[in-house]
């Protein structure tokens, strides 16, 4: 069974988002379990399958039994396998906690299908980290995205219009991504990335590769939200349903974060692409990570500044990517996989606000410590780890980055880094000051914040996890980040 | 000599386990919170003198925890140095959740939990930084205390304490990321983290390398020192309850803004990196004019607790330029500055407070005649403001006689001329609270009484031992020794 | 020169109607006609890859008799058949697309009882 990993990761939440939809016609109480179960055979799957590849090595699984470069072929490297465990990780974490969420902000005739939408999204994630085809990949990013689009429709005021938007916005990212493919494959006559990647060195001067290429990365930078192309994301994820907002934010801009390594080192050699992406993309990550910190200061609600928030820290991420050294590109990675971690940890907390409350304006949060003490303390480890506060992960991740910046003598993405953390202390510690010192009405305790167990179990996993990936930074660094680093 | 063991380990651990069980028991056993407390401060004061031992004979224990990252362990060692700064902070720690709990029940304020359960995270930090072996575990236990204190400062909630909250974390979090920036320029240019007396940056390194670092290293770790002009936030955040100014000033936050500048000034670039770089005259010169500033400005204060706080702007300067010396009596006396600064500001900060909570007056100017009705605390008060002039034989002289030798054992003039005036600017504006306070007399004094026992017993035994270690300077810290095996170790004089 | 951009003349037509459907997404204020463009956007792309795969002369890649490997097919005389599969592929995606978009326009004009992209964002602002 373990060689048939990499298939029954993406194979099982593809089956299990049909069984929940057809359950859910039958029996609607059916649908959660279902879904839970989906959940975590693909979190085991997709552990068995991180300590399969840290022992053994990279596997490559050929679907169908057609041999790469003519077939399909599913590769999983040190790599893929950290962010899948990552993913189906944070997946099952968000899904464990916002049971009581979904339930109460959608009608119940579409439980059925928000559950098998959640399931779906999760295939087209985990599908895009294992396949090492480009078209496969294209198929697996559509898939994803048209579950998101769904879902996020579902939500209150107006989401169906931003839901739209984002559509738009997205398939024009997916169609640039198809053009780059089309030039590559004019190019190459091959979709296979390794084989691409083989073929590719010989074409590095021409033209049309270069287009195929900068239409790639258009297409993922869309996906990925970064800036200047983050636009649909503040609007979509603040007008969907919280639960959903929850399962996307952490995990959709990460994932297509990690398809755009991919493509930068996987298909073309990282010389190539980090040379053609050139200062511009440290400048530009640069301005991102600062005006999302000034955006996110200028929001009153708080899925709004959590969401400028992820574009400012996928311009960190990039601006690791830009210093073009092999720490830089590890801060980037760690970083990833960390603030996966950490939006999942924030917006379960925004899910668990909006639960109790009802609202999510900052104004509301005054006060909060004494209703809601257990939230609170997620807010607060989560945001310092957003920060950087030793010992929580984002600390680790962004010494990389810093050091990855300086080895460059990159003075401007030094500075960007550093001005942006303290951008965003100040956007954390505008949430934290209502929610801690805010001299609200007070109300009393309530028992586990009032909140449904899995929530409560959510959030306290999320906060240890932030912690612990602090610890094992190393151990993360040395044994599943190193092997991959291709500079 | 270095021993591995888990002794630094459970110290740490300690308050943290305090800071548990304070968030555990909670406002509903709030006697057991106290005594969570109180245990909690003592066993971590017993844990440092049995720390004492091994290294007043030149051992260094030490406990590596785990690799944090690939190359740098998350390390702990207990050296001389450490142990001053260790020894100062669990022993006032002591004294003042004693006092604190009297302040903070007298006042019946609000969130006492949160006010307690911060306390202990920021010793936990203090106590860290006392005890890291390398800069990656400086700067984690650094930030901890950071953020640990932004609560406590902002503690009344009220708009003022905010505002200062904010400027607080501005400045340190600002500071802050100008060290974490100059901690990896290091780690990236020499590969080294681990502190090592006479520092580990090797002898003739580029000069540009070193000036960057040296600046941001001083202007980072400063800001918690306070080091003007990043001063600013220190008299702001005099609006949190007394308690929490003698934390800041006395015990944890400056002393270990200072205790970093000098961790980093003499364990990573050492004395004679510093003197081949030429600048010390310079940063020296720098520093000096946040000496005499803050005195001239801590003349015109009539607020209290903020003439205080600018009493201690001008002493943490002082231990900055007696390290910035670079002579034996001057690291002798910076050492030794430390805790006995300590010892002194925390029981004229007590007295304060005390004043405050008996009589309400937060201004020099409504002291008048105030000793005859509070006799031990303005007695208290008297006595350690004296100490802090430097006079003979309380235990602020043995510093001072120490920074003004090694200012003439370099030969520096101009360094012995800004000490004594800086000592003469002391006495100038703490005389006057002495005189009003005794000789003045007052009006309205009806209805005030001495202090309750809680509150005046701490601020008496401080100011007791501030005598005391005037006269008998080895007395149970063996303070003495220590500062003098610092000196000699980072000068290379032996051990 | 001429010659050469006449030859590809393919090439020349998706890249028009890519422009014609990016300037429909950005400047039409009507959701239908922006989800027309989208679509005019998306078949410019299938366009694109069709025509590569397509040869002059070509017959259909279907070999005669089957197991007679030995028999080599010269791969010039045959259409390149995997751009075409890719594209049903793709047609699907967008099929699957242009329903999901059909189906948000339907909710939009329940809800706003107008297709119009600034009523509609007037509206959103009214309410909040």
């Amino acid at each position: 069974m373990g060689e048939q990993l990499p298939a029954l990761i993406v194979a099982t939440p593809l089956l299990f988002s049909f069984a929940i939809y057809l359950a859910g016609l039958w029996r609607r109480r059916l649908c959660y379990p279902l879904f839970l179960t989906s959940l975590a055979l693909s979190a085991i799957f997709s552990l068995w399958l991180f300590f399969r590849v840290m022992i053994f090595g990279p596997i490559s699984y050929p679907i169908g039994g057609w041999e790469p470069p003519w077939g399909i072929e599913y590769r999983v490297d040190h790599l893929s396998a950290l962010i899948i465990a990552s993913v189906a990780t944070v997946a099952l974490l968000v899904g464990l906690s916002f049971r009581g969420r979904v339930e109460g902000e959608t009608e119940p005739s579409r439980w059925s299908q928000i559950y098998a939408l959640f399931s779906l999204q999760l295939c087209g994630l985990l599908g895009m980290t294992v396949t090492g085809d480009v078209f496969n990949l294209y198929v697996l990013l559509e898939i994803a995205s048209f579950s998101a689009y769904a879902i996020i429709a579902m939500g209150e005021r107006g989401a169906e219009f931003f839901a739209f938007r984002y559509l738009i916005f997205g398939t024009i990212g997916a169609c640039c991504y198809l053009l780059g493919v089309g030039h590559l494959y004019i190019l190459t006559g091959s979709l296979n990335m390794a084989d691409l990647s083989r073929l590719l060195p010989p074409l590095y001067p021409s033209r049309a590769l270069l287009v195929g290429f900068a239409l790639l990365v258009l297409g993922i930078g869309i996906k990925m939200a970064a800036f200047p192309l983050h636009t649909w994301l503040p609007d979509a994820y603040t007008e969907a349903p919280s639960s959903a907002s929850a399962f996307l934010a952490p995990l959709s801009t990460k994932v297509a974060s990690y398809v755009f390594l991919r493509i930068l080192t996987g298909i073309f050699s990282p010389h190539f692409s980090l040379t053609s992406l050139g200062d511009a993309m440290g400048w530009v990550a640069l301005a991102g990570a600062i005006f999302a910190s000034l955006m996110a200061l200028a929001q009153q609600r708080l899925r709004r500044v959590l969401c400028y928030l992820i574009v400012s820290e996928i311009s960190f991420l990039l601006m690791g990517v830009a210093s073009r050294t092999a720490d830089g590109l590890r801060g980037a990675v760690l970083h990833l996989v960390n603030d996966m971690f950490m939006m999942g940890c924030l917006f379960t907390g925004a899910c668990a606000i909006l639960h109790q409350l009802g609202r999510e304006e900052l104004v509301a949060l005054k006060g909060l410590c004494r209703k809601m003490p257990l939230t609170s303390a997620a807010l607060l480890l989560g945001g310092l780890s957003i920060i950087g506060t030793p010992p929580l992960c984002g600390f680790f991740s962004k010494w990389y980055l810093v050091l990855g910046a300086i080895e460059a003598r990159m003075w401007h993405i030094v500075i960007g880094l550093l001005v942006g953390s303290l951008l965003n202390t100040i956007v954390i510690f505008r949430i934290l000051e209502k929610v801690y010192l805010g001299a609200g009405h007070q109300h009393g305790r309530l028992y586990w914040d009032g909140l449904p167990k899995g929530m409560v179990m959510g959030l306290v996993i999320f906060s240890l996890s932030l912690i612990l990936l602090g610890v094992f930074a190393s151990e993360i660094v040395a044994k599943a980040i190193d092997p991959w680093i291709p500079l | 000599m270095v021993r591995e063991s888990l002794l630094p380990l459970f110290e740490v651990l300690l308050p943290l386990s305090g800071a548990m069980g304070i968030l555990i028991f909670g406002e509903r056993w709030r006697n057991l919170r106290e005594a969570t407390t109180i245990a909690a401060s003592i066993l971590t004061f017993l844990g440092a003198l049995m720390m004492l031992e091994p290294v007043m004979e030149g051992i260094n224990l030490r406990s590596e925890i785990f690799v944090a990252l690939p190359g740098i362990s998350f390390l702990l060692k207990v050296d001389m140095m450490g142990m001053v700064f260790l020894l100062l902070t669990s022993s006032l720690w002591v004294v003042i959740s004693i006092y604190s709990i009297g302040h903070m029940r007298s006042l019946c304020e609000h969130a006492q939990t949160r006010f307690y359960l911060c306390f202990a995270m920021a010793i936990f930090g203090a106590v860290g930084v006392a005890l890291s072996g390398n800069l990656l575990s400086l700067f984690v236990f650094y930030e901890i205390l950071t953020v640990s204190t932004f609560p406590l400062v902002a503690h009344h909630e009220d708009e003022e304490a905010i505002l200062a909250g904010r400027k607080y974390l501005a400045y340190l979090l600002g500071g802050a990321s100008l060290a974490f920036f100059a901690i990896l320029y290091g780690w990236e240019s020499f590969g080294r983290m681990e502190f090592a007396p006479s520092g580990f940056i090797p002898l003739g390194s580029p000069k540009g390398v070193l000036l960057v670092l040296l600046l941001a290293f001083i202007l980072g770790f400063g800001s918690k020192a306070a080091l003007m002009p990043l001063h600013e936030w220190l008299p702001s955040a005099m609006v949190a309850p007394t308690p929490v100014s003698a934390l800041l000033h006395a015990v944890a936050v400056v002393k270990a803004g200072v205790f970093t500048c000098l961790r980093v000034l003499l364990f990573v670039f050492g004395p004679e990196v510093l003197s081949s770089m030429g600048v010390s005259l310079g940063f020296g010169i720098f520093v000096a004019f946040t000496v005499i500033v803050a005195n001239l400005l801590a003349l015109r204060e009539d607020h209290l607790k903020r003439r205080l706080a600018f009493s201690t702007i001008n002493n943490l300067s002082v231990i900055l330029l007696g390290g910035f010396l670079l002579s034996e009596s001057g690291i002798r006396g910076a050492v030794l500055h430390i805790p006995f600064h300590g010892l002194m500001k925390i029981t004229l900060f007590m007295c304060a407070g005390t004043i405050y909570v008996q009589t309400g007056k937060e201004y020099v100017s409504e002291l008048d005649g105030i000793g005859h009705r509070m006799p031990l605390t303005m007695g208290a008060f008297a006595l350690c403001a004296l100490g802090l002039c430097g006079i003979p034989p309380i235990c602020g002289f043995l510093s001072k006689w120490f920074l003004c030798l090694g200012a003439l054992e370099v030969k520096q003039w101009v360094f012995l001329m800004v000490f004594l005036l800086s000592s003469f600017l002391d006495a100038a504006y703490f005389l006057p609270i002495v005189y009003r306070a005794f000789f003045c007399p007052g009006k309205d004094l009806g209805g005030i009484r001495e202090a309750p026992p809680i509150m005046a017993l701490p601020l008496v035994a401080t100011a007791i031992g501030s005598v005391l270690l005037g006269i008998f300077p080895n007395l149970l810290f063996h303070f003495w020794d220590l500062a003098q095996g610092v000196a000699m170790l980072v000068m290379g004089g032996g051990m | 020169m001429f010659q050469q951009l006449l030859s590809h003349y393919n090439y020349w037509f998706y890249a028009l109607m890519l422009v014609l459907g990016l300037y429909g997404m950005i400047s039409k204020g009507n959701l239908v006609k922006k989800l027309v463009a989208m679509n005019i956007f998306q078949w410019a792309i299938i366009f694109f890859f069709l025509s590569i795969g397509a040869k002059r002369g070509g017959d259909i890649p279907i070999l005669p008799e089957h197991g007679h490997m030995e028999v080599t097919a010269r791969a010039s005389e045959f259409v390149n058949p995997l751009p075409h599969v890719l594209m049903l592929t793709a047609i699907v995606v967008g099929v699957a697309t242009t329903g999901i978009a059909l189906a948000l326009i339907l909710r939009i004009y329940r809800r706003w009882g107008s297709l119009e992209e600034d009523e509609i964002i007037g509206r959103l602002k009214e309410n909040g």
